[in-house]
């Protein structure tokens, strides 16, 4: 029998009443990769922090390679050969990539040495796990995939034989993603362990061997990958039948709604991001626009919606044009009939400290059913919020509730909620489920499609080519602030990818 | 899990942390005065008695209150809208100019009730005129609003300099200041309103701008939760990228909160100007407006918190300056130490004891912190 690598007995944790993890039994074989998956706030991230040592069990015991062991700090984790790649990377972003590995690893003074040793050993992991990355670049001129490698260089050069990665792939492009996988089981053939926490089943199923299900607190399930379904642990999961791509008619294109013409955008640098795009969005269509990110989709959703100014380019929005080169403001377009909701919903789509009746009129505050003379009316805001609390199912249904307190999933839907209502002619949308669980995205899908058969345009931005091809009628794919591509939805997953990827075909030219 | 603490209570929040705080302030305090060689305790009484314990002390606290309630208030509404003001002191500064400019042309002429509206309107217009001076400067060119207004502190302290030894001095007089106003432009004491409890009153300040403080402060509130103006002020405060999404305009909401708190800095020196000393005189904000700065943060930006801040800072002034008078020992400096102790416990180190007792309510009531109904049920 293979041997345990790590070993959770009965963990159990609470944060005042709420109780993170409960009676959590884990085993992880050694040279194996191993995968947690849950929703949000299913007690993954504690469970994870208690083995990494950033939380205290309150009860259970953990053994590394069969022995008994307490871990009470990350240092202690170190010490045991227990590394951990955050899903938000700890690193010194003005510091070259071996300044970072040596950072708190340091053995004199001078650094002379430590960094002479350092290299030589960068070097070797390099070689042994096909991480290049250049060890004198400076960590904010990385792209995040190679700043990822950084973090796992970090624990490898400290000695780690387990390695945990916290949700290692919602940051990358999906070929970054291939490539991260390809350095796990290069990990895995080296006899690393590696435990995977994520909430992308397809992930889990690419890639693992062994697989746990948390949800609430608790350890439902585990299986050998090979001999489950992503039917099966989606149902786990979220403790129901989930569908996992939705259903859809036939679509019904109307009038274009929305006619972008040469739109030429530029970031705060003065780098051009969107170049002289041109598209058209009907009514009762669904355009998905893919494209690995920072291919221009962001500032292009900006320059739309008024947030960013475009250099250049002629809109129309519902027939009558609009000037989004200097004057444009998002207050006008959404009086227009323009409903956005953009892609970073914690610091543009909501104020997260304000109360979720606040956010539910955010951008219509404007709107006098909220208002009575300059005061808010505060009767009709709090009615309007439960009104759509109930309507889109947000929970905890308390329209008092700090923003902050909801889940991302239940976050999105208070944007989508406030969004949707307006009844606008034309919605666009920025990673519609971006950090949203299973349960929701189901929903959320569902609620796009609903606006379509009424007859909006929709237009939507994702990362997640899956997504992309499940909701939209139309495909375009942008690849160097340029549109390079038209595709129907059913494009192939290798068809999209080469054109994502920047690979000219004469017939996506156009 | 974001959320390692639970919630407290609110009136545990509100109510038992800050007196913690200042417990454990007026404690480490007790040390410094034991330092010097005198007896904590009845240093405590002395200064708790100078404050409150006879009729004279309790006007003089509201008085100083008074004061504070304005210059506090004025940095909340700045930082509702995350702009930091620390311009206080200079608007009311030049708020000064605009009521001095006000009873020396009418005082001789209208009765106090027609140049106290007047007077009002002229101080928040001056104090609103200094705040939109750097709100412009940082809305248009970028220049941050905690370098300009300190500059602008600098400012308006030359100009009036210039002034009052000058333009606005009576011929013939050696002091740098304005004339003594008339009768018309003095304001009715409210040494009655104590006398009303059974208190003595010799003779003090405290006037009917301890009214038009309480006033303001209900004002403020209702302009940042309950008007949309606020709203927007709020939006732009927590996030200007959410600000830009909900179509608020950052120059518009930038000068209106400034001019706002401009505004009620620049009616601060009502207070000391028609209220106590019935002329303008060199250095007559003394301070205040930094003081609000610590009575703001200690009042949790809120309206109450603030009036109940200042009334604190009101009695550490008063009885300070007893305790002073009492304690030949205990200089006046030593008193700026108390207060910097407390503005150290309560602002600054303000969440220094919230985990401890976050912890003891999730042992002894796990109710008391209920989080239960929000994580674990997201859809």
């Amino acid at each position: 029998m293979a041997q345990a690598a790590i070993e959770l007995i009965g963990i159990n944790k609470s944060f005042g009443a709420v109780r993170a993890n409960r009676d959590i039994n884990l085993e992880v074989t050694r040279g194996t990769i191993h995968g947690i998956v849950g929703e949000n706030g299913a007690g993954k991230s504690t469970l994870m922090s208690i083995l990494y040592g950033f939380y205290q069990a309150d009860s259970g015991e953990i053994r590394v390679g069969g022995k008994p062991v307490s871990i009470n700090t990350p240092n202690d984790a170190i010490a045991l050969g227990i590394g951990m790649v955050h899903q938000h990377f700890m690193l010194v972003d003005n510091f070259t990539v071996l300044e970072n590995v040596i950072l708190g690893a340091e053995t004199d003074a001078l650094l002379k040495s430590s960094i002479a040793k350092a290299r030589s050993e960068l070097e070797r992991l390099e070689r042994e796990y096909g991480l290049e990355v250049d060890p004198d670049a400076i960590i904010e001129e990385l792209p995040v995939g190679l700043q990822q490698r950084v973090e796992i260089l970090k624990a490898l050069y400290r000695g780690a034989e387990i390695l945990i990665l916290d949700e290692p792939t919602g940051v990358l492009t999906p070929a970054e993603a291939d490539h991260l996988f390809r350095i796990l089981k290069q990990l895995k053939e080296q006899g690393k362990t590696v435990v995977l926490i994520t909430h992308k089943l397809r992930e889990i199923m690419a890639i693992t061997d062994t697989v746990s299900v948390m949800r609430q607190g608790t350890m439902v399930a585990t299986r050998v990958t090979k001999e489950t379904t992503v039917g099966e642990l989606a149902e786990l999961m979220v403790g129901r039948r989930v569908l996992l791509r939705v259903e859809k008619g036939q679509s019904e294109a109307g009038a274009i709604k929305l006619s972008v013409r040469n739109l030429t955008v530029k970031d705060s640098r003065g780098v051009t991001m969107v170049d002289d795009v041109s598209f058209d969005v009907h009514g009762g269509e669904i355009v998905g626009i893919a494209g690995v990110a920072g291919n221009g989709q962001s500032e292009l959703l900006e320059a739309i919606s008024g947030i960013r100014h475009a250099v250049s380019g002629e809109v129309m929005l519902e027939g009558k044009p609009i000037d989004l080169t200097g004057k444009a403001d998002p207050g006008e377009l959404r009086d227009r009939g323009l409903a956005h909701v953009p892609e970073d919903r914690h610091h543009v789509g909501l104020v997260l400290a304000f109360e979720e009746n606040e956010n539910s009129i955010l951008g219509y505050h404007d709107d006098e059913r909220y208002l009575k003379g300059p005061f808010l009316n505060v009767d009709a805001i709090m009615a309007d919020a439960k009104d759509k609390i109930e309507k889109y199912d947000i929970r905890p249904g308390n329209p008092r509730l700090k923003t902050a307190n909801f889940s991302g999933g239940n976050q999105q839907k208070i944007v989508l909620a406030r969004e949707m209502e307006q009844d606008p002619g034309v919605l666009i949308v920025g990673q519609p489920t971006r950090g949203v669980d299973v349960g929701a995205i189901e929903f959320i899908h569902k609620r796009l499609i609903a606006m379509r058969d009424q007859g909006k345009a929709v237009l939507v931005v994702s990362v997640e080519l899956d997504e992309i091809r499940s909701l939209s009628d139309r495909i375009l794919v942008m690849f160097a602030g340029r549109i390079v591509g038209e595709r129907g939805p059913e494009a192939t997953e290798g068809e999209l990818g080469l054109l994502m990827a920047g690979v000219e075909h004469q017939e996506a030219a156009e | 899990m974001s959320t390692p603490y639970a919630k407290l209570p609110a009136w545990a929040d509100y109510g038992l942390i800050p007196l913690i705080n200042l417990s454990v302030a007026f404690i480490v305090a007790g040390f410094v005065v034991m330092l010097v060689g005198e007896n904590p305790f009845r240093a405590a009484v002395i200064l708790v008695e100078g404050a409150f314990g006879k009729g004279t002390g309790i006007a003089f606290t509201l008085f100083y209150a008074t004061t504070f309630i304005f210059t506090g208030l004025s940095v909340a509404v700045a930082a509702h809208c995350s702009l930091f003001n620390i311009g206080t002191e200079g608007q009311a500064y030049i708020g000064g100019l605009g009521i001095a400019l006000v009873c020396l042309s009418f005082d001789s002429v209208l009765p106090w009730w027609v140049i106290f509206p007047m007077a009002i309107v002229a101080a928040a217009m001056f104090g609103a005129l200094w705040g939109f001076i750097p709100a412009y400067l940082q809305a248009k060119r970028g220049s941050h609003i905690v370098i300009t207004t300190i500059m602008f502190n600098f400012i308006a302290a030359s100009v009036m300099v210039y002034l009052l030894v000058g333009p606005l001095k009576p011929v013939g007089s050696q002091a740098p200041q304005t004339r003594n106003f008339l009768a018309g432009a003095e304001l009715p004491k409210l040494n009655w309103m104590i006398e009303l409890f059974g208190a003595k009153i010799r003779s003090a300040p405290l006037n009917i701008c301890f009214l038009l403080a309480l006033a303001m402060a209900f004002l403020v509130w209702l302009l940042i939760w309950r008007t949309k103006l606020g709203y927007e002020m709020r939006t732009y405060g927590h996030s200007p990228k959410a600000a830009r999404y909900a179509g608020i305009s950052e120059t518009r909401i930038i000068l209106t909160a400034m001019m706002i708190s401009g505004a009620l800095a620049g009616m601060m020196a009502l207070n000391p100007v028609m209220g106590d000393q019935h002329n303008v005189a060199i250095d007559f904000v003394s301070g205040a407006g930094y003081v609000g700065i610590a009575v703001a943060l200690m009042g949790r930006l809120h309206p109450v918190g603030i009036v109940l801040a200042a009334i604190l800072f009101g009695m550490l002034y008063q009885g300070g300056a007893e305790l002073a008078f009492e304690m030949p020992a205990i200089s006046r400096d030593m008193i700026v130490i108390i207060q910097g102790l407390v503005i150290l416990f309560a602002g600054a180190l303000e969440h220094m004891f919230r985990p401890y007792i976050q912890a003891l309510f999730a042992s002894v009531s796990p109710k008391s912190v209920g989080m239960q109904a929000v994580k674990g049920k997201g859809a």
